[in-house]
């Protein structure tokens, strides 16, 4: 985390704002951010990454979850400036139309949504959670899913999904 | 000629808005990129009830980048009538205004709008706002207002007054066997994951486009332009993706009348979402006791129903559900009374949540029922037969059609019903209880006026419209599946849009009539192109088809068919190139009463489920497990296997939620809710929920709907937390008659 700003190259940046350099789904930025601004509200309203939902803003739904060196988190308790230089992977970074990723074609498969709002939180956080490796079984990925809530209920169709592609990699 | 398997009515496809969601794509109401936006940030009313002396916002407007502070006192004139501002719903009394003046009617209300550059901004000089008040004495507590409990004057249309028939109190006085009591619901708040917003786009012209969180893109248009005094063509409204409801949008909510004011007061582009904690700001579930009083003779048959029931409303506003009907209809019983109240407390108007009335009424209810099966000694499930109606007992009419026994056959059969042991604390896994029930569940199936279009282009491509919403229901999928049976065209060759008030008249999304409503006035409109299609097939040269008319040919894969002579067909293309037509777009308007609709004019429309649960308790902590449910629903035809599945699952975790989690405390001190976040007003989660099984029992009726649709938004929640409490009888024989149980009610 940078200290002091360097006034050749940040000459520009406005006062009280922190110049940070984050890898956005492999594009390095650097950008002049208020020191309040959460990672969230830094995707959403400055970079259009409106895949990364807010539900709550307090770190209780787990809709804003983002993968910040492969490790997911709660973007909305995150403030930006702190994560300089820090490698962070969103929804839009895990696959695209027409190009999708397999949790994202599993999730499609087992109807493992219906209002969309919790399915980037849930599937960044489905990621995190083979890259920990510790999620084999079915009881295993509920335990460890429960922090992303979904009010429509498709909670068996999702772990239904995580575990059809925990298994392809198994 | 082989062709592909047909997809249409009936297929289980992906739902077609799905890439969308899964990759971020889809955007939501907050999520409109607007240039030179501004961002509202509501401020709160402290206190329940009362006045707002002063508001001191000179703090707010020195922080950097704050643009205005409207309050009641320098807001834009806005209508001065009620009638201005009912909406879709009719709710009788007078609708909450947003800054319209001086008075508190609960707390959470919204009294100001810090307006400024940045969200953060605005957040940070709302906090600065000081309002100082004159606080008059309130109340919250629901069974404090109940002593004042009250029939309203003026009933809410869709409202159903119960209908008595025998001499129930003699008949209950006389009953060899009785179970009698108070049950209650908890308040619940909805609790959508998306949060209220609104993105305001304002346009030189001084027209709105406006991105809203509704269950209604055209019951907001005609909000926003009665109540600010917009021509219609002034303002449009858009909502083609929402992050669930469940009621909480059928009407308009204060977060776009606020973001549509301050864009009208000051000129620009502004966007306004509630916080979580703001969410708990309008909409709920009211608060419900149900007095309920069953006899019987000893065999079980059901002789006496006493069913009176109060809700929960606010000051200004006679909320009225449908609580105390669903028994009287359900039950063969010669004797039936019911009364229904409500009763006023210091906090917003409740509202209408996921089964209304039902999942209140029909729920409580199905306790009571199990209750006097165990009096009986007769099996729960028996119990249900033995006292079984074909017909709607309460109205006397027959349904269009009633699949429950099937439902009660196929669902016990799957849930293996028949190796319960009758006795409570008899079946045991280590050191947990094991507990089975079941209940019933029943909701209304509707159906309302609702137009659609569509538009075939020469390439092929079929493009079918509707006003409706998707807020996850699958709409968009529904409409998709309807236009490829009605035209023989694959899905990909499809377009649903919707969302949008531009778009052909469609009624709120609510009620469970969407599917039955919409996709009815597709399938007209797709039939509309279909003769257009027929008629310009005439012109080719040689006229292939002769003079055949509709019910003589059939469409295929993209042709016209001559049903007796298959191998004649004719390509939709080659048909309007003939007319030299590049495009053929209709439009055609589904009311009720056509098809063979008429026949079941004076019937009675409803879809029905047999829900059976297991639980697991642990005896020493009291912690409840649901390991096992089964929902047989009887609900028509169903359009699409897969997303009618989920509609049903996610009602039934809700269901789950009203049993064992969801509830909402008011601090009757200061008249507001406690715990307004996620952290402490518990919904499911992952960890809450195992095995679901959802079956659709096989229910052909042409007379509720033209599609012989029911509709299945609802159906899933209404019982369910009945067969989760009745389960837990069965695993601990500790009746608890109020929701959600609690740890502390089945330790205590």
């Amino acid at each position: 985390m940078p200290t002091a700003v360097n006034s050749a190259t940040y000459a520009a940046v406005p006062i009280g704002t922190v110049p940070t350099t984050l890898t956005i789904n492999g594009e390095t930025r650097t950008r002049a951010i208020e020191p309040w601004t959460t990672l969230l509200d830094l995707l959403r309203e400055g970079e259009d990454l409106i895949g990364t939902k807010k539900g709550c803003d307090h770190g209780q739904c787990g809709a804003c979850t983002v993968l910040v060196d492969g490790r997911r988190i709660n973007s909305c308790l995150k403030l930006a400036v702190t994560l300089d230089g820090a490698n962070i992977t969103t929804i839009e970074g895990l696959g695209q139309p027409g190009d999708l990723h397999p949790l994202q074609s599993a999730f499609c498969d087992h109807d493992a949504f219906q209002c969309g709002y919790c399915t980037p939180g849930q599937i960044c956080s489905a990621q995190g959670l083979i890259n920990e490796g510790k999620a084999r079984t079915r009881d295993e990925v509920r335990e460890l899913m429960s922090g992303n809530l979904c009010r429509c209920g498709a909670y068996s169709n999702i772990v239904d999904a995580v575990l059809d592609v925990i298994g392809e990699k198994a | 000629m082989a062709t592909a398997a047909k997809i249409g009515i009936g297929s289980a496809i992906n739902r077609v808005d799905g890439v969308e969601k899964v990759t971020g794509t889809a955007r939501y109401a907050a999520e409109h990129p607007v240039e030179n936006l501004l961002y509202g940030y509501i401020v709160e009313a402290a206190i329940a009830k009362g006045r707002i002396v002063s508001i001191d916002e000179e703090a707010a407007r020195a922080v950097p980048g704050v643009v205005e502070v409207i309050t009641h006192l320098n807001r834009p004139h806005v209508a001065w009538t009620d009638h201005s501002y009912k909406d879709e719903l009719k709710i009788p009394g007078s609708p909450f205004r947003p800054l319209y003046d001086d008075r508190i009617q609960f707390s959470q209300q919204p009294i100001a709008l810090v307006v400024a550059e940045t969200f953060e901004a605005a957040r940070f000089a709302a906090s600065l706002v000081e309002v100082a008040y004159e606080a008059e004495a309130h109340n919250t507590d629901f069974e404090v207002a109940v002593g004042d409990k009250y029939v309203p004057k003026k009933k809410r249309s869709g409202y159903m007054a119960p209908k008595n028939r025998g001499d129930a109190a003699q008949a209950f006085a006389d009953a060899p066997l009785k179970v009698s009591g108070d049950y209650r619901l908890a308040p619940e708040h909805h609790n959508p994951m998306e949060m209220f917003a609104s993105t305001v786009e304002w346009h030189c012209d001084g027209s709105i486009t406006v991105w809203d969180k509704t269950q209604g893109s055209q019951g907001v248009h005609a909000y926003l332009a009665s109540v600010f005094g917009f021509s219609r063509k002034k303002v449009r409204v858009l909502n083609p993706y929402v992050g669930g409801a469940f009621g909480s949008g059928l009407r308009p909510q204060h977060q776009v009348f606020l973001a549509v004011l301050a864009a009208k007061m000051l000129e620009r582009s502004v966007r306004v979402t509630m916080t979580r904690q703001q969410m708990f700001s309008h909409a709920y579930r009211p608060q419900a006791v149900q007095s309920i009083a069953l006899g019987a003779e000893t065999t079980g048959k059901l002789t006496a129903i006493r069913n009176a029931a109060t809700t929960s409303t606010s000051r200004y506003e006679d909320n009225m559900e449908n609580v105390v009907t669903w028994g009287l209809m359900n039950y063969d019983c010669p004797n039936a009374d019911a009364e229904y109240t409500v009763a006023q407390v210091d906090t917003p108007t409740s509202a209408d949540m996921r089964a209304p009335g039902a999942a209140t009424g029909m729920t409580l209810f199905e306790i009571a029922i199990d209750e006097m099966a165990y009096v009986a000694k007769v099996d729960p499930l028996e119990f249900r037969l033995v006292n079984y109606s074909p017909i709607d007992a309460m109205n006397g009419t027959p349904y269009t059609s009633k699949a429950l026994r099937e439902a009660f056959r196929e669902g016990a059969e799957a849930f293996g019903w028949s190796e319960r042991s009758a006795e409570p604390r008899s079946m045991r896994d280590g050191k947990e209880l094991v507990g089975w029930g079941c209940a019933t569940g029943m909701w209304d199936a509707q159906f309302s006026k609702t137009s659609a279009s569509a538009k075939l282009t020469a390439n092929g491509h079929l493009e079918v419209a509707c006003a409706t919403s998707d807020i996850g229901t699958g709409s968009y999928t529904v409409m998709t599946l309807v236009a490829a049976e009605t035209l023989g065209l694959p899905p990909e060759q499809i377009t649903a849009k919707l969302g949008d008030s531009d778009l052909p008249t469609a009624p709120v999304e609510g009620g469970s009539w969407g599917a039955a409503s919409t996709g009815a006035a597709v399938q007209l409109a797709c039939q509309a192109v279909g003769k257009k299609l027929l008629k310009t097939a005439g012109k080719i040269a040689g006229a292939p088809l002769g003079d055949a008319k509709m019910d003589d040919v059939l469409f295929e894969d993209g042709c016209i068919v001559l049903k007796d002579t298959p191998t004649v067909r004719v390509p939709f293309g080659d048909a309007m190139h003939a007319a030299d037509l590049t495009e053929i777009e209709e439009e055609e308007t589904a009311a009720p009463g056509f098809g063979d609709m008429w026949k079941g004019l004076h019937k009675s429309k409803n879809t029905h489920s047999a829900i059976f649960a297991e639980v697991k308790v642990d005896e020493e902590l009291g912690v409840v497990r649901v390991t096992r449910i089964v929902d047989a629903v009887a609900a028509g035809r169903i359009i699409n296997p897969k997303t009618a599945r989920s509609q049903i699952l996610g009602g039934v975790v809700m269901g789950m939620g009203m049993a064992l989690h969801e509830e909402t405390f008011p601090d009757h001190r200061l008249g507001r809710w406690m715990n307004h976040n996620f952290g402490e007003y518990h919904v499911p989660v992952h960890a809450d929920i195992h095995d679901i099984q959802v079956i659709f029992v096989d229910e052909p009726d042409s007379e509720v709907t033209p599609l012989g649709v029911k509709g299945l938004g609802e159906i899933g929640i209404v019982g369910t937390a009945a067969a989760i409490a009745n389960a837990i009888f069965h695993a601990t024989g500790k009746r608890v008659r109020s929701l959600p149980i609690t740890i502390d009610k089945i330790l205590g």
